[in-house]
């Protein structure tokens, strides 16, 4: 059996086992988080897994059992998870989230994160639907699509990836369930990056949003992922497995038929660029492609707990005499509001 | 410059005023300087929601007696807001006094008052006021006025100016110059208003202090050992959170890092979810909020009953519903509050009813929260948090943080095994472990969904009821550990009075007015809920009990009916919100109405006495 780094062997990075339909994006997902953090060599104990409400949440289960972990509200986590960072900023969250839970009711929730740049990895499992109330349309889903039961979505789709870059967030990258390297590879950059790092990743959801038409199917997803592909500035990671070279477009067939088409960033594309992130976000919109890799990096905004001058040990740790104000500082207010001074 | 007819210390002064013009920089330092000299005094603020312009009242009781409530009746009337003069003059008893500026347009049409028009614009040219500050200055006129009439020593003012605009030397001289301009003409102005109303030193405010329940709840929230505080700005308890950051860096400076690390967020719902968080990662975390964001936090506030995590929530009360009366007072989330959430979910709250009980449950909330791994709401309201009060010193803690049920990694080596909602010392609560724990024993993955003790997902029906069983033995808990009620037995009295909260001055001194009119009276303020033993006791032990309380539904009294149900008929309602502070004459003449009614349906015999 392979060990990592510290010792630990693949399985103890595992979870319980998925409830989600076979084939879902989202176990793919957890697949790669698991691989990742084993490869990462990351202390489990050191890592939070947060999740809100939804199919995406739930899969908050499936992954690092060892690590602590909370499933919270719908939309809610990234407050759960601003919370835990104050209380200990040496623990680094992981966050699942899905379209609905993020681009929808918590959209508002998701901005506030990034602006305060809370330290998470913020994986948006983006499926355009929302699957377990069986089939709604979410705020990511494209306009016109039509769905069984939900009919005509009549309105845009939210772009998850150009609100993260607009709200200050300073890693932000686009990826597809179903490049299992690319995925793994953007959470690995993304656990070394320091600040909120939001990866969108398109994950189809196999029951109720996998027509072809839907942008968020296999068909879609493999025909029109135009991948931005530079992750260079990982120092750490000298190999970036992909399945396809950076600038190229693959055409892939998946096991269940439809074909989706890839395009991978050039090594050429600048992420470091605010306004040419945005302007690649919306051409690729406008063609209807989804690019992928990472689209903008920032490093120079400060943690929230560095922003809030939280010292090195976390407030959760503080011993009693900190948490308290010592006795004469305490009866130099009492003393200042009966007016002895 | 006095009289057989002569008021000593006992009497009560409005202010009607302008918002936004620093009147009550001026009543603050009236009520100081009387508070200086000895003499109890209590003030409420009657603000509009406003920041400028619109009217606002402040009455300030002077009672020897050191009777504390709103006052129902005030003899002295400072009318400076010509809008509001002629309501504000009709609520003037006869023989009252009348202080108006002789510049303005406005003249009190009544003959059986004693008018004083006072030339507010000559003396701030004495004193050479620029325009800027006329506004604000105005308002000294008044205080160096009164000073005279009332008698308000010079030693006394000079301290409240001190106090009132402490470390601004320059603003203490000019007011000091206004104020003194205003006495030299009051001295010299011939009025029947001299000497009726007189303040006499006494001994009675010697060791306390004046300050708001906000600032208690905020000093104590500090002493207490609170992390992380996430908040959304709402009246009326803004201030509470403002004065914890002011007081923050004195009491805990942040010599090696922050202590506590504050964050305005974006709404209601973000502040409860930060402390949900923070509370789950081991921090003693606190939110102020009132009404509006007591109803946006329902969802997490269920979310950290069901997960078990330990919160503080002061909800300062205002009157609602929706948005209500943002600047007044009121009792009416009592009940909302204890069941907040959805399906079976029930609280802890705490009910100051001092400023010292503010300080001391901003301590013992985060205690209870962490011991029973819940939210723990408090409940004060505008009148306790806006309002002014005279308090003793608070005391310094000699006890420890109570810090509940937490497994460390050594534990978990020397157990072998954990299980995060096992009920092994059967009082409901199980052990925590905090994210953090290197024990591979010590993860769990926390959530808002049914589970089974190790907290697995799980819908088995009796993994659910067990589960539930055990939320409620814990609530049994809770019982036993909040704090008890203050009851004061009168042993000939068969009638029981009950409150809770900023009414309770107002309910002892009815207690007094109703012993005058013949009717004894037992007293219990409810100081938490879930209600204790001690809570049916009294009522047991009475005829007959009114519960008296400022909402509509007597939310209380439903509470108390649900809690001893044998008991129920036996339990009167004095129910009144119309935003005011309750006053004792109004307390009396309800408690007579209800026990007359009583008596009507035969619940009662006899007097009452």
């Amino acid at each position: 059996m392979t060990h990592n780094a510290i010792g630990l062997t693949k399985a103890d990075y595992r979870g319980a086992p998925s409830t989600l339909c076979a084939g879902c994006g989202h176990d793919s997902i957890a697949s790669q988080i698991i691989a990742a953090a084993f490869e990462l060599s990351l202390p489990p104990h050191t890592v939070i897994r947060m999740s809100g409400i939804g199919c995406s949440s739930k899969s908050a289960a499936y992954f690092l059992g060892r690590s602590h972990g909370f499933n919270s509200l719908h939309g809610r986590m990234p407050a759960v998870t601003t919370g835990a960072h104050l209380a200990n900023h040496t623990l680094r969250p992981l966050a699942v989230s899905g379209d609905g839970d993020t681009a929808s009711i918590g959209l508002g929730q998701f901005i506030h994160l990034l602006r305060r740049n809370v330290p998470v990895v913020y994986i948006v499992e983006n499926n355009g639907v929302y699957g377990l109330t069986k089939g709604q349309f979410s705020a990511t889903a494209d306009e016109g699509q039509e769905l069984k039961h939900a009919g005509v979505n009549h309105f845009p789709p939210i772009d998850v990836c150009a609100e993260a870059i607009l709200a200050g967030c300073g890693f932000v990258a686009r990826s597809f369930a179903g490049d299992a390297k690319q995925v793994r590879e953007l959470i690995k950059a993304a656990f070394h990056f320091h600040g909120a790092a939001v990866i969108d990743i398109i994950s189809p959801c196999v029951t109720f949003n996998n027509h072809d038409r839907s942008t968020k199917s296999y068909t879609y997803g493999k025909t029109h992922e135009s991948p931005l592909h530079d992750i260079s500035f990982v120092p750490h990671y000298e190999e970036i497995a992909v399945d396809y070279e950076p600038g190229e477009v693959r055409d892939v067939q998946l096991h269940d038929g439809p074909v989706i088409r890839l395009r991978k960033l050039n090594r050429d594309y600048d992420p470091t660029d605010r306004s040419a992130a945005l302007l690649l976000l919306e051409q690729a919109r406008s063609t209807n492609e989804f690019v992928t890799g990472l689209i903008y990096l920032n490093e120079h905004r400060p943690t929230l707990a560095e922003t809030l001058g939280i010292g090195n040990t976390p407030i959760a740790a503080l011993s009693e005499n900190r948490l308290r104000p010592s006795r004469e500082a305490f009866a130099a207010v009492m003393a200042e509001l009966l007016g002895e001074r | 410059m006095q009289s057989p007819q002569t008021v000593v210390n006992e009497f009560a002064i409005t202010a009607a005023t302008v918002n936004g013009s620093g009147s009550q920089t001026a009543n603050m330092v009236l009520m100081r300087a009387i508070f200086q000299m000895g003499v109890p005094v209590s003030g409420k603020n009657l603000f509009p929601s406003n920041i400028q312009g619109e009217p606002t009242w402040y009455t300030l009781r002077v009672s020897q007696a050191g009777y504390i409530a709103r006052s129902a009746v005030t003899p002295i009337l400072v009318a400076f807001n010509p809008r509001t003069a002629n309501d504000d003059l009709a609520q003037l008893p006869t023989d009252g006094i009348c202080l108006y500026p002789a510049d303005g347009l406005w003249q009190p049409q009544r003959s059986d008052i004693i008018p004083l028009a006072i030339p507010v614009r000559h003396i701030l040219d004495q004193v050479g006021v620029n325009q800027r500050l006329r506004p604000y200055a105005t308002n000294m006129v008044y205080v160096g006025v009164l000073a005279v009439l009332l008698g308000i020593e010079e030693t006394a003012l000079l301290t409240a100016l001190r106090q009132q605009f402490r470390g601004r030397p320059s603003a203490v001289e000019l007011n000091l110059a206004v104020i003194r301009a205003a006495q030299s003409w009051a001295a010299a102005e011939p009025s029947p208003a001299h000497g009726k109303y007189r303040v006499h030193r006494m001994q009675a405010t010697r060791g306390m202090m004046l300050i708001d329940g906000n600032t208690a709840a905020a000093i104590g929230a500090l002493t207490g050992g609170v992390g992380v505080v996430a908040w959304y700005p709402i009246t009326p308890s803004s201030s509470l959170i403002e004065a914890l950051e002011s007081y923050l860096p004195r009491l805990r400076p942040a010599t090696d890092g922050a202590t506590c690390a504050i964050v305005q967020a974006e709404d209601e719902i973000a502040a409860l979810g930060i402390v949900i968080g923070a509370g789950w990662a081991g921090a003693r975390a606190m939110t102020a909020t009132s009404g509006p964001g007591i109803s946006l936090m329902t969802e997490f506030a269920g979310l950290g009953f069901f997960a078990e995590i330990p919160a503080v929530i002061w909800d300062v009360q205002r009157v609602g519903p929706s948005t209500g009366l943002p600047t007044r007072t009121a009792q009416g989330d009592l009940l909302s509050v204890y069941y907040l959430g959805h399906g079976d979910t029930r609280h802890v709250i705490l009910l100051p009813g001092t400023m010292e009980e503010c300080f001391s449950d901003a301590q013992m909330a985060f205690d209870l929260a962490e011991q029973l791994q819940t939210p723990v709401f408090v409940l004060s309201d505008l009148d306790l948090g806006m309002n002014i009060w005279m308090s003793h010193p608070f005391p310094y803690p000699e006890q420890p943080l109570q810090r509940g049920k937490v497994l460390s990694a050594e534990d978990l080596a020397r157990l072998k095994t954990y299980a995060r909602f096992a009920d092994i010392d059967g009082d409901g609560i199980g052990y925590r472990t905090l994210p953090g724990n290197p024990h591979p024993l010590a993860a769990t993955l926390s959530r808002g969904t049914g589970h089974n003790e190790r907290n697995i997902y799980r819908e088995r029906p009796d993994d659910w009821q067990r589960n539930m069983a055990r939320l409620w033995r814990k609530h049994e808990t809770a019982r036993r550990l909040v704090p008890r009620p203050v009851i004061e037995i009168n042993p000939q009295a068969t009638i029981g009075l009950i409150g809770f909260g900023s009414t309770a001055p107002a309910i002892s001194e009815a207690r007094d007015l109703l012993a005058a009119a013949g009717v004894q009276t037992s007293s219990m303020r409810i100081r938490a809920l879930p209600f204790g033993a001690e809570v049916t006791e009294f009522i047991a032990r009475h005829q007959y009990c009114v519960v008296v309380e400022q909402n509509h539904d007597g939310q209380l009294r439903q509470l108390l009916q649900l809690h001893c149900p044998a008991h129920a008929t036996r339990l009167g309602s004095v129910a009144w919100c119309d935003g005011l502070p309750l006053t004792a004459p109004f307390v009396r003449d309800q408690v007579l109405n209800c026990l007359e009614q009583m008596r009507e349906s035969s619940l009662l015999v006899g007097t009452g006495t």
